[in-house]
Order: structure tokens, then C-alpha cells, then sequence
């Protein structure tokens, strides 16, 4: 009787793939992890080159306030971006403005998380009075409109410091993540296992910690990812406006003072470029992981994709006349 | 050596329709023992309630009236005495894909009781316990199922393995509801007779929750029919099913004309 069903599981269907590379998925998927596709490795390959040039270009570059009486000249071998209208290093600034965005990127992702994870998840757990008062206020939190807040705040605080802004883009962005992790964590907490558990006799944290959290591990990341996004083209639209952190850099103020100075009509596109660039190359990095966690989260997401298909070694029709005929 | 009694057991739904509000009585004044060593089976049609008993056996829900009784005393819901409780009366959930959290392993599944009522315990010991659990529930070779997760293994694979983590803490009362339901019918069999040998070996009260008067009559003792939340008949197993009384135990029993045919095919399968 034992095991002998082994030979026709239904482990996901390896087949027509070399041994090696099975294996493989198999210790990804075992550590949560979303199988390496083209998608995920084209997102942490571009996201992790902007993130080391934010990391280490701060130490390689020359000083990036640093006025020179060469303004707003093209890439050269002294400046290898060329120079802003009052001769400031445009690479310099880019490497600053990189940590800068970054830095704000990373607060707001993690104030994110655990605003969210705390109203979201606690809330949906606890159940009763608990639930119904968190979601009230994160129904409150979610039409509060982020930008006249800010506005408003912004002409309260004359000194604003990086840390304010990416508060204030947190307080305004974690309210939806908390809904999506409450209807989740819903679901998940009246799921067999989570009773069976209650059933052996575990407490009720470590229900919470042990047994449902592993499984929000993906959705979690998906929600951080996604604040991060927002809060880097957040921090850099504020900036663009000139409502941003006083004294730091961003692409966002790299953008405003590009503006300000006429870079456009003057076409010193080293100017605007490289800032509006990598803005838009981490957006589009970030979503690509996106995607890709979000096809764990999401099996019918999964089984919709080419490689998925390919390892099944079926096309698109087939599958949907087996499907058909299974059903 | 557990007897565990229901006692005019009653649940009541509140349910939400627009602004009003409605009640729905799931259970009404249901009242049986389980005794060491027997089993009763509870059949019924969907939605009669019988999972609500199941719940309410396992202070899963809370009664709306009656008493639940263990040995002769009013089970207690907090503290110590229910971890008593849970040590003493376990579960069998219906859904083997749902009831193994896909994150983690085999060996976390079975471990987790264990450590939980005899914390003492060493971590090779425990470890032992959990092979020797897997050898039980006949899952071998059990170290390599021990690393294994839910989703490396066959449904019956993992309804074993519930099967296993129901008993890890050595109960003497065992809630089996629907266990075989959503199993492939070639090895429904070979997880009820599992069910019925471990019984014996540890001399157990069972529940068995179905829909299958062919096996309820098979192997159960007694039989209650559940209609709407209430029992509408009661008695011996064979007495059950050959000489049904009401209106609806006769329905059911035409629906499954030949129970003995119908075993023998489960058996062929
Ligand atoms: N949490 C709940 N809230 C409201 N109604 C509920 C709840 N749980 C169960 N019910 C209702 O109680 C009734 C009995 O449900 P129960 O799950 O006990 O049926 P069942 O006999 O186990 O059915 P099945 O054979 O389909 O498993 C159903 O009408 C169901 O809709
Ligand atoms: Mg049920």
C-alpha cells in the first residue's frame, strides 16, 4: 500500500526537462521561492545594477553640489554626463540622486509592511470588535487623498526632511496593501489546516507567526514591492513639483531642477535623461518581480505562462482541450 | 479510556440577509455517546449539520445550548483543561489537500502535537516518535516522507499522514469527518480499514462522519440520521439500514440500493 501511488503523482509535471533543472525548481519552490524565469531574472538583474550604483557611486564620484564655471555642457572626458546649467557633475548627481530615491523607496517600503501587515493581517486574526475597528480605519486611511495632505504638510513644515516625506508617502499608501492582506488573511485563517492546528493545541501567536504567515510571505513581498514603487515615483512627482525633502536629492529633484533650468528647451537631454531613465528602468524592474511573485500567489496565473506550458511540453489549445475534457 | 457524551446539543447561525437578520439552526438537540472502542457513524445530507457537530465536538464553535461531556464532566474551554481536551479528543478533516499546511513538512505536521503535550521530550525522541507514526499509518519508507511536503504526496499519501497527526497525541476519541470523501474510490477502502485497524490497537471512540450508508453500515456499530440538524433515527448499524423507519433514512437507503454490492465494488477497485 505504502507509497506505491509515487510513481503517478501529480508533482507538476517535470517532464521532457533534464534531471538537474528539476531538481532545482524543486529547492526553489520549497524555499518560496518564484521559479526563475526570463521575467523575474531581466527585473533582479536591472534592479540590483540601480541598486549598486546607488549603493557604491556615492564613494567613486566627485561631489555633486560642487559649482564649476562650465555650465550645461554635453558628456565629455572630465564630465562623463556633462555638466548642469551651474557646472555641476550630472553623473555625480545621478549617483546621489540614485541613493537618495532609493533610501526613500526602502522607508516607505518597510513602514509599508508593517502598517499594512499590523492593520491588515493582525485585524483580519483577531476577529470580532478587533477587525471591525482596523478596517474602519483603514477604509478612513484609503480615501485620504496623498497628495493635498502633503501639500498641506509641506506648507505647515518649511524644513522637511527625507524622513517626513517618506512618512507622510507611507501614512497615505499603506491603507490598500491592508485591505488586500485582510481579504487574504481572511481566507486563510478559517482554512482546514489553521483549524486542525487550533485542534493539536497551538496558541494562538503562534498560529498566527507559524502557520498563516509563511503562507502571506508571498503576498507581503508582492504588497512591499509595490510600495516601493510608489513611493519612489511618489517622492520623485513631489519633488518634481518642488514639494519634496528640503536639501537632498532624488531623481525626482534632478527632474525639477532640469525643468527649472530650461534643460528641455535648451536640449541638455544629458541632462533630464539619465534621472527619467532609471525612474522609469526601477519601476519597470520592480513590476517584472512583481509579476513574477505574483505567480505563486496566483496558480491560474502560473499555468497560464509559455514556460509553464513548454514543461508540459502542450500548447495553448491543448490545454485547453484537456482542460475541457477533465472537467 | 474516554467516553465523551453530547448533551442537547444546539447551534444556532446568525446570518446576515440585507438588514435583517436571520437564524439558522445547524444543529437541534442532538444528543449521543462515544464509548471506547465503538464507532457511531453520523450520516446525512449535505448541509444537515454534520460538520457543526464535528466543530462543536472539537470547541472548534461554541453551542448555543446543551453540554458537552467528557468522562462525566462538563469539558472545560480554557486553559489547561482544554489542552486536556485536545490531548484527548482529535480530528479527521475531510479535506486532505486542505488540512496540510502547504508550507511546511510532513515531519512539522506530526511534530507539533507531539512537542505540545509532552514537551519533555528530546528532539531524537521526538523524532523517533514521528517515524514510528509514519510506520503506523503504513507511510514508508518514513524518514523520506518525514522531509517530505503536502504537495509531494498523493491524497491518500496525506490523509495518512492526517490520519497520523490525529493521533500523535494518543487520543481516546477520534472525529472522522467525511475522511475518505474526497479520495479516489480505488483507496477509500484501504484508508477506512486503516481507520478501523488503528481503532482497535488503541481501543478508540470514533465518529464517523459520512454520506456512504455502505460503509457506515460496514463499519460502524451504530447509526444516526442526521435530517436538518436533528437525528431522525438512531439504532443498530444493520438494524439502520434494513429496516429503516423514516421517511428519509428510506430515501437514502433506496439511493444506495445494495450496500453489500456496492462494498464489494469499493473492494474490487
Ligand atoms: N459559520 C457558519 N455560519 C453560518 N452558517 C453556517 C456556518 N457553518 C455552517 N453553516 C450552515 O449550517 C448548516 C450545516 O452545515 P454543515 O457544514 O454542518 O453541514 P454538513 O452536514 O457537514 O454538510 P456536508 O455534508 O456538505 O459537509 C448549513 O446550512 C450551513 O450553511
Ligand atoms: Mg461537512
Amino acid at each position: 500500500m505504502a507509497l506505491t501511488t509515487h510513481a503517478a503523482e501529480p508533482v507538476g509535471g517535470t517532464g521532457g526537462l533534464p534531471a538537474g533543472s528539476a531538481a532545482q525548481r524543486t529547492r526553489r519552490r520549497r524555499l518560496g521561492l518564484p521559479p526563475m524565469t526570463a521575467k523575474l531574472a531581466t527585473g533582479l538583474i536591472i534592479s540590483g545594477a540601480i541598486l549598486l550604483f546607488g549603493l557604491l557611486g556615492p564613494f567613486v564620484v566627485q561631489d555633486p553640489t560642487r559649482v564649476d564655471d562650465i555650465g550645461l555642457t554635453g558628456p565629455s572626458s572630465a564630465h562623463l554626463m556633462g555638466t548642469t546649467q551651474t557646472g555641476q557633475d550630472v553623473l555625480a548627481q545621478l549617483a546621489y540622486a540614485t541613493r537618495g530615491s532609493l533610501t526613500i523607496g526602502a522607508i516607505v517600503g518597510v513602514l509599508t509592511l508593517l502598517l499594512s501587515g499590523f492593520f491588515g493581517v493582525v485585524g483580519a486574526y483577531a476577529g470580532g470588535w478587533v477587525d471591525e475597528v482596523f478596517s474602519l480605519f483603514t477604509n478612513i486611511m484609503l480615501v485620504i487623498p496623498g497628495l493635498p495632505l502633503v501639500i498641506v504638510i509641506s506648507s505647515y513644515v518649511p524644513d522637511k526632511s527625507l524622513w517626513l516625506v517618506a512618512l507622510v508617502l507611507s501614512l497615505t499608501g499603506w491603507a490598500g496593501s491592508a485591505r488586500v492582506l485582510r481579504g487574504y488573511t481572511l481566507s486563510l485563517r478559517n482554512r482546514d489546516y489553521v483549524l486542525a492546528s487550533r485542534v493539536a493545541g497551538e496558541k494562538r501567536w503562534r498560529i498566527l507567526t507559524v502557520e498563516i504567515l509563511p503562507n502571506l510571505i508571498p503576498l507581503l513581498a508582492s504588497q512591499m514591492v509595490f510600495a516601493v514603487i510608489f513611493a519612489i515615483l511618489g517622492e520623485a512627482g513631489l519633488s518634481y513639483l518642488g514639494l519634496g525633502a528640503s536639501g537632498s536629492i532624488s531623481w525626482g529633484t534632478m527632474l525639477y531642477y532640469a525643468q527649472n533650468g530650461l534643460a528641455l528647451r535648451l536640449g541638455a537631454w544629458w541632462w533630464f535623461v539619465p534621472p527619467g531613465l532609471l525612474l522609469a528602468l526601477f519601476g519597470a524592474a520592480l513590476s517584472l518581480i512583481n509579476f513574477s511573485i505574483d505567480e505563486i500567489i496566483n496558480p491560474k496565473l502560473r499555468n497560464q505562462t509559455r514556460a509553464a506550458r513548454r514543461s508540459w511540453l502542450m500548447s495553448r489549445k491543448q490545454l485547453e482541450t484537456a482542460k475541457e475534457a477533465t472537467l | 479510556m474516554t467516553t465523551l457524551t453530547a448533551e442537547h446539543l444546539v447551534k444556532n447561525y446568525h446570518l446576515r440577509r440585507g438588514l435583517r437578520g436571520g437564524t439558522l439552526r445547524a444543529v437541534d438537540d442532538v444528543s449521543f455517546t462515544l464509548e471506547p472502542g465503538r464507532t457511531v457513524a453520523l450520516v446525512g445530507q449535505s448541509g444537515s449539520g454534520k460538520s457543526t457537530i464535528a466543530k462543536l465536538l472539537l470547541q472548534l464553535e461554541r453551542p448555543t445550548a446543551g453540554r458537552i461531556l467528557i468522562d462525566g464532566e462538563p469539558v472545560q474551554r480554557r486553559g489547561g483543561g482544554l489542552s486536556r481536551y485536545r490531548r484527548t479528543v482529535q480530528m479527521v478533516f475531510q479535506d486532505p489537500f486542505a488540512s496540510l499546511n502547504p508550507y511546511h513538512t510532513v515531519e512539522h505536521h506530526l511534530e507539533r502535537p507531539i512537542r505540545l503535550h509532552q514537551p519533555k521530550l528530546s528532539r531524537d525522541e521526538v523524532h523517533r516518535r514521528v517515524l514510528h507514526l509514519l510506520e503506523r499509518v503504513r507511510l514508508t519508507p518514513t524518514e523520506n516522507v518525514a522531509a517530505r511536503r503536502p504537495h509531494q504526496l498523493s491524497g491518500g499519501q496525506r490523509q495518512r499522514v492526517a490520519i497520523a497527526r490525529a493521533l500523535a497525541p494518543g487520543p481516546g476519541v477520534l472525529i472522522a469527518d467525511e475522511p475518505v470523501s474526497m479520495l479516489d474510490v480505488s483507496i477509500r477502502l484501504g484508508v477506512l480499514n486503516l481507520l478501523a485497524t488503528l481503532q482497535r490497537e488503541e481501543d478508540l471512540g470514533v465518529l464517523y462522519i459520512t454520506h456512504d450508508l455502505a460503509t457506515a453500515r460496514h463499519f460502524a456499530d451504530e447509526i444516526l440520521v442526521m435530517y436538518r440538524g436533528r437525528i431522525v433515527e438512531r439504532g443498530d448499524a444493520d438494524e439502520v439500514i434494513l429496516r429503516p423507519r423514516h421517511e428519509y433514512t428510506k430515501t437514502l437507503a433506496a439511493a444506495a440500493p445494495n450496500p453489500e454490492r456496492r462494498l464489494s465494488e469499493l473492494r474490487g477497485g
